[in-house]
């Protein structure tokens, strides 16, 4: 079996000898095929074992509801319509929070990085509210805002702000000095040096903070609406396990995977859409 | 010819805190430093590393400004950056997000008053002039060191500026593409007639490219002497740098550089020599 130690110094074509043979980096072959079995046979194997495992008593079936009986709550729950509603309300409030948090973060964040003093001033602050857990503010979120819509999209916003913001400082502080005298040369004013230097080479750093704030938007909705709402992924979650629809709640667990793993992927896609400049 | 740039009395004074004690001190980059370029020239400014030849590049690209006396382009002091000088840096600076015929319209695109049809055209034009005609759509990462440096310069001749201005554009390259890039430039130099102010501590570039040669000595920075560099480039099929005056020249340069301020009785001996 190749380990990391023996692929990693494997002698092969340099970069050069690559270019000489017109081969593309990193379009050699690597067994794709055989790659994508084995990650098939790791997830089939894990739908087995949750299948036999509470047929064969190896777990409480009360409990653990064999796979074949989640899907089948989770089909009734998709033809009810009753899935829908609940994913319809926790993908809007996600994508509203997510989307005030990216409208806010990136021009603040450019803003603080742009500006040396605005940025000294701004940080510790910054740090304080970094440091608290969103979730510890959704009383207080509740409290101001009610128990609607409104409380939740904020917490979703809190929650998705500071890793946009922070990487946007990042990516923005530590753009090239060689690009920004480049840019100086040509004598480009400050606005055009941002949106054509700056904000291009600052993207991927960004980039890495929406896909955090993807992760946590999810995380933060569900939590939130296991407190307090009637409707959602979180709710259903939380009122199956209430009134003991366990194979229920496992499909609306499942379904809230599929969420992340929606979210994830889609923005691995765009993100590698706007970086193919990048070797 | 008249003088195209012209440092006069020129004194560049950084603050800096020392390593040991925290206490800020004054560091005195360049000390009376003269130097005048005359229009269309190749002048190349050698010297050891860290005696500021970069800082006198920044002077003249208007990137900064000095201490004391005065930097003038045409007669006019340098204000701030301009279009009517290019800079290429030894470090790649093209931007890795656009492609190659990308980053020369990025240059166009600051100049201005050219259509997008005509940004491309320029755009190709000039990478054809580097031999890159081929590469117009390739981003830097998949260009060698050289093509990345042939595509900077195309870029800063792109927006036809008067004065070039070179910090040492082949230094990271392997010295075969260091000596094709040489003589490339004096060709482009010559269909050109641009002046250049060529930046660079290899006295055999220095020799190769330059109709003069600056010599800076360090502590503080100052141009020590100038040399005119007369060397026949008629014949294609000779190497001019295995010439006995090509050795000559370098010699004289290594000497001034090595024992800076010793007479220079030899200078007047290559001169009737050449």
């Amino acid at each position: 079996m190749p380990s990391l130690l023996q692929e990693r110094t494997q002698a092969g074509l340099n970069s050069r000898q690559e270019q000489s043979a017109g081969i593309r980096a990193g379009a050699k072959v690597r067994g794709g095929v055989a790659r994508l079995l084995r990650g098939l046979v790791g997830v089939v194997a894990l739908a087995v074992v949750w299948e036999v495992a509470p047929r064969a008593g190896w777990v409480d079936p009360n409990f653990v509801s064999p796979l074949s009986e989640v899907l089948k709550a989770w089909y009734e729950l998709l033809s009810s319509g009753e899935l829908w509603t609940h994913l319809g309300a926790s993908l809007f409030r996600s994508a509203a929070g997510f989307a005030l948090a990216l409208a806010l973060a990136v021009p603040l964040g450019a803003a603080i990085a742009w500006y040396r003093p605005v940025r000294e001033l701004v940080s510790p602050v910054l740090e304080l509210f970094r440091n608290t857990a969103a979730l510890a503010l959704l009383p207080v979120f509740v409290l101001i805002l009610g128990i609607g819509e409104t409380s939740k999209v904020a917490i979703v916003l809190f929650a998705c702000f500071f890793p946009i913001l922070l990487n946007t400082i990042s990516g923005v502080a530590t753009v090239d000095q060689q690009l920004l005298r480049s840019a100086r040369v040509l004598d480009l004013s400050a606005v055009t040096t941002f949106r054509k230097v700056v904000f291009p080479a600052a993207l991927p750093t960004i980039f890495t903070g929406i896909r955090i704030a993807g992760a946590a938007a999810v995380l933060v909705l569900i939590a939130a609406e296991m407190i307090g709402a009637t409707a959602g992924l979180g709710y259903l979650i939380n009122y199956s396990q209430y009134n003991f629809l366990i194979p229920q709640m496992y499909a609306a667990i499942l379904t809230t995977t599929g969420v992340g793993l929606a979210i994830n992927y889609g923005l691995v896609a765009l993100e590698r859409r706007m970086s193919r400049w990048r070797a | 010819m008249t003088g195209k740039i012209a440092l006069l009395g020129v004194r560049q004074v950084f603050e800096v805190r020392g390593d040991n004690d925290r206490r800020l001190r004054e560091f005195v980059a360049l000390q009376d430093l003269d130097l005048e370029v005359s229009d269309g020239e190749l002048l190349t400014l050698v010297g050891p590393s860290g005696c500021g030849k970069s800082t006198v590049l920044d002077l003249i690209s208007g990137l900064s400004t000095p201490t004391g006396g005065s930097v003038l382009v045409d007669g006019e002091p340098v204000t701030g950056p301009g279009l009517d000088r290019g800079v290429v840096f030894q470090q790649y600076t093209l931007l890795p997000w656009r492609t190659a015929l990308g980053n020369i319209e990025f240059a166009l695109e600051a100049l201005g008053g050219l259509s997008r049809a005509e940004r491309r055209r320029r755009g190709r034009s000039y990478l054809e002039l580097v031999g890159l005609a081929d590469f117009a759509g390739s981003y830097p990462h998949e260009l060698s060191g050289g093509m990345k440096q042939r595509v900077a310069i195309a870029r800063s001749l792109s927006y036809e500026p008067e004065v070039l201005l070179m910090d040492e554009p082949f230094g990271a390259l392997d010295a075969q593409t260091r000596e094709r890039l040489q003589e490339e430039l004096v060709q482009i130099w010559r269909r050109t007639g641009t002046t250049i102010v060529f930046i660079t501590h290899d006295i055999d570039e220095a020799v190769f490219l330059g109709q003069r040669v600056a010599v800076m000595t360090t502590r503080p920075g100052r141009v020590e002497t100038t040399l005119d560099i007369v060397l026949n480039r008629s014949s294609s099929e000779e190497d001019v740098r295995s010439t006995p005056e090509f050795a000559r020249y370098r010699h004289q340069i290594w000497t001034l550089l090595r024992h800076p301020g010793a007479p220079s009785a030899q200078l007047e001996e290559v001169h009737r020599v050449a």
